[in-house]
């Protein structure tokens, strides 16, 4: 809940009065998110590790200038060296290079997916909460897709539209627009219904009716008034978007409906290590290990997250 | 009630057909041919007649009709004839499957037995760990047990059934050499040795399943607890001297299991449609292999009759989650 004012009051008003408050320079709120956040431990513990992750996939590969498409047959089912850290497939190629392609594939479909969720279900949210014609009608469209069963259909989406997308898009931007936009409109219902009720309570606030009494246009008055106010739950689930978008894909990959063999996501590197658990465990552990800390890490931000953003916590 | 109950029902029958009009038109789009599994030497003609036979040869809106007359009726009655003996069961077309020409109906009753076995015991063994674990959290709150608890929940549903599953055969069947890590669905349990082979079989499934439901619902029943371990009802029954075993698990416990059922029952569909990837891990030879298998078959009757199912089931354990949350909770009712 985005119940600002009032909570927060209360919270002030029961400390004791301090003349070092009286003086101290006024700061922007967001220094109160950081430093609730920072008390966080796991979720300082997260960001750490996520901006790892997200190091090792963005730059990573400028480091280690390996082409995780090379193949050396001689070199083939290598253990760890130092030529090749984390050791060769089967076809020889360096499983380090792999991992770092591999996790940009991931985490961009994560995150746009996330994004293209986030954008679909804020729209919804707002215009259901905002405006009362469109709430029965965009509300009963969010039950129906709640009740759809979300894998099967999404299996199904990539069966019919990848070849079309391949031939339109290319290869690996085919799939990539059709995994990011199936994830995308699968995923935005917990958002919208999450925003409407923020909206809803919001709109009969003081501060929206004198904005509109002084004729502030609708569009204005989500944007300036309503929007910022709802900021909060859409961070905690932006990042939730992000774990599960990150899930999702690695299943598709792993369920071998994901990118092609060529394109190595780390679902696909999981998938295709599995054929060589017995001899090569490690083939399965590294990729499983990096969606396992990506997606817990991303968890635990969020939590931190909520609580930060949630100002009845502050402070305490 | 009953008033109530009704109402939540006709208010499921149109979420219903709009699913199931997706479901038919989404597939409908699909570039599948039935006659694309048939040999090359049959001719363009008798293929284009085999299509006609099948129906492909009517509009859109009369084919959607004509599926939904046998997802609705003549299915359900044929599964009521093999259940009871009676001779219901009307004469007309069933839907078939592309794949091995015998109707999906029956195929679906072959391998629900595994899923509900396999993935219902990991459903089950998840709810009674996570009932414990969460009550105890929720009374010790930021124990080391609370902490703990909150941890492996978190670890829980954050790292991926496919990886659980993956580690567990390396560990467990690889190294140790404990459990098969696939799962033999001809085994016949007849006496002791092939029952205990059954159990060792289904270890590895259901424990990954039970990690990831208990997860879930653990962290529901701690927040339910919470909620309700500080309401003034609990003080009031703590001063009137009851035992705290009884606060705790008469008093609190029945006030938070209300949420914590519901969220049990919604849960329920997922046994069936989210075992996907579980199923196929330890091929266990259930409703979502079936399912994988089609679509990688393009076996679109089949696509179509599991996903309807699947949707059908949320549409229903929604239903049923409102109405027993109407039942432990009459605030509802008069909503």
């Amino acid at each position: 809940m985005t119940d600002v004012s009032r909570p927060e009051a209360e919270a002030t008003a029961a400390k004791p009065f301090t003349p070092d408050q009286a003086f101290r320079p006024p700061r922007n709120q967001w220094w109160d998110v950081w430093d609730q956040f920072r008390s966080h431990r796991g979720a300082l513990l997260g960001t750490l590790v996520f901006v790892f992750i997200i190091l090792f996939v963005g730059i990573g590969p400028w480091i280690w200038q390996v082409d995780p498409g090379f193949i050396d047959i001689r070199s083939r089912n290598q253990g760890p060296s130092w030529s090749n850290p984390l050791g060769t497939d089967q076809l020889g190629r360096d499983m380090l290079a792999r991992m770092m392609y591999g996790g940009r594939i991931s985490v961009a479909v994560g995150l746009t997916a996330m994004f293209l969720g986030l954008l679909i279900g804020t729209l919804v949210g707002v215009l259901a909460g905002y405006f009362r014609r469109v709430d029965g009608i965009l509300m009963r469209t969010t039950d129906l897709f709640l009740a759809l069963p979300l894998l099967p259909l999404l299996l199904v989406m990539v069966l019919l539209f990848r070849d079309m997308l391949a031939r339109n898009f290319g290869e690996a931007a085919g799939v990539f627009v059709l995994i990011v936009v199936a994830i995308g409109i699968t995923s935005w219902m917990q958002t919208a219904r999450i925003v409407r009720g923020d909206v809803l309570a919001l709109k009969e606030r003081e501060y929206v009716l004198a904005a509109r009494s002084i004729g502030t246009p609708s569009r204005r008055i989500v944007s300036r008034h309503i929007l910022p106010n709802v900021l909060s739950p859409i961070m905690v689930s932006a990042t939730l978007g992000i774990a599960s978008a990150i899930i999702t894909e690695s299943a598709l990959s792993f369920l071998g409906l994901g990118f092609p063999p060529d394109f190595p996501t780390w679902g696909r590197l999981l998938f295709d290590g599995r054929d060589w658990i017995e001899q090569y465990p490690a083939r399965v552990v590294w990729p499983g290990l990096f969606i396992s800390l990506t997606v817990l890490s991303v968890n635990f931000i969020g939590d931190g997250l909520r609580d930060a953003l949630d100002p009845r916590i502050r402070g305490r | 009630m009953l008033n109530f109950t009704i109402r939540r029902l006709v208010m499921a029958v149109p979420t219903v057909i709009i699913i199931s009009l997706l479901i038919f038109l989404l597939l409908d789009l699909a570039p599948g041919d039935p006659t694309a599994q048939l040999p090359l030497t049959i001719p363009l003609e008798v293929r284009d007649e085999i299509r006609l036979a099948l129906g492909l040869g009517d509009p859109v809106i009369v084919r959607y009709f004509k599926w939904l007359q046998m997802m609705l009726v003549n299915e359900p009655l044929h599964a009521l004839e093999q259940v009871t003996g009676w001779n219901v069961a009307p004469d007309t077309q069933r839907i078939l499957s592309w794949q091995s020409r015998s109707p999906v109906g029956d195929i679906i009753a072959q391998r629900i037995p595994q899923t509900l076995w396999v993935v219902g015991m990991g459903y089950l063994f998840g709810i009674l760990i996570a009932l414990p674990i969460g009550i105890i959290s929720a009374y010790k709150q930021y124990s080391w047990f609370d902490q703990l608890g909150t941890f492996i929940a978190m670890v829980g549903f954050s790292v991926p059934v496919f990886f659980t599953g993956v580690v567990l055969i390396l560990v467990f069947s690889v190294w140790l050499g404990w459990f098969p890590s696939m799962y033999d669905t001809t085994l016949r349990v007849t006496d002791w040795d092939s029952f205990m082979r059954q159990v060792r079989q289904m270890v590895l499934p259901v424990s990954v399943l039970a990690l990831f439901n208990a997860a879930q619902i653990s962290r529901f029943m701690r927040a339910s607890m919470l909620d309700n371990l500080n309401m003034d009802y609990v003080r009031t029954a703590r001063a009137k001297g009851l035992r705290e075993r009884t606060v705790v698990m008469v008093h609190v416990l029945r006030n938070s299991m209300i949420p914590v059922v519901t969220v049990i029952a919604l849960g329920v569909p997922s046994v069936f449609s989210g075992a996907i990837i579980t199923e196929t891990i330890f091929r266990v030879n259930g409703l979502g292999a079936l399912l994988i298998n089609a679509i990688y078959a393009n076996d679109i009757p089949m696509i179509q009759t599991l996903t309807f199912i699947f949707a059908v089931l949320i549409v229903l354990f929604n239903l049923i989650a409102d109405v027993i949350y109407g039942i432990l909770d009459p605030r509802i009712r008069y909503d």
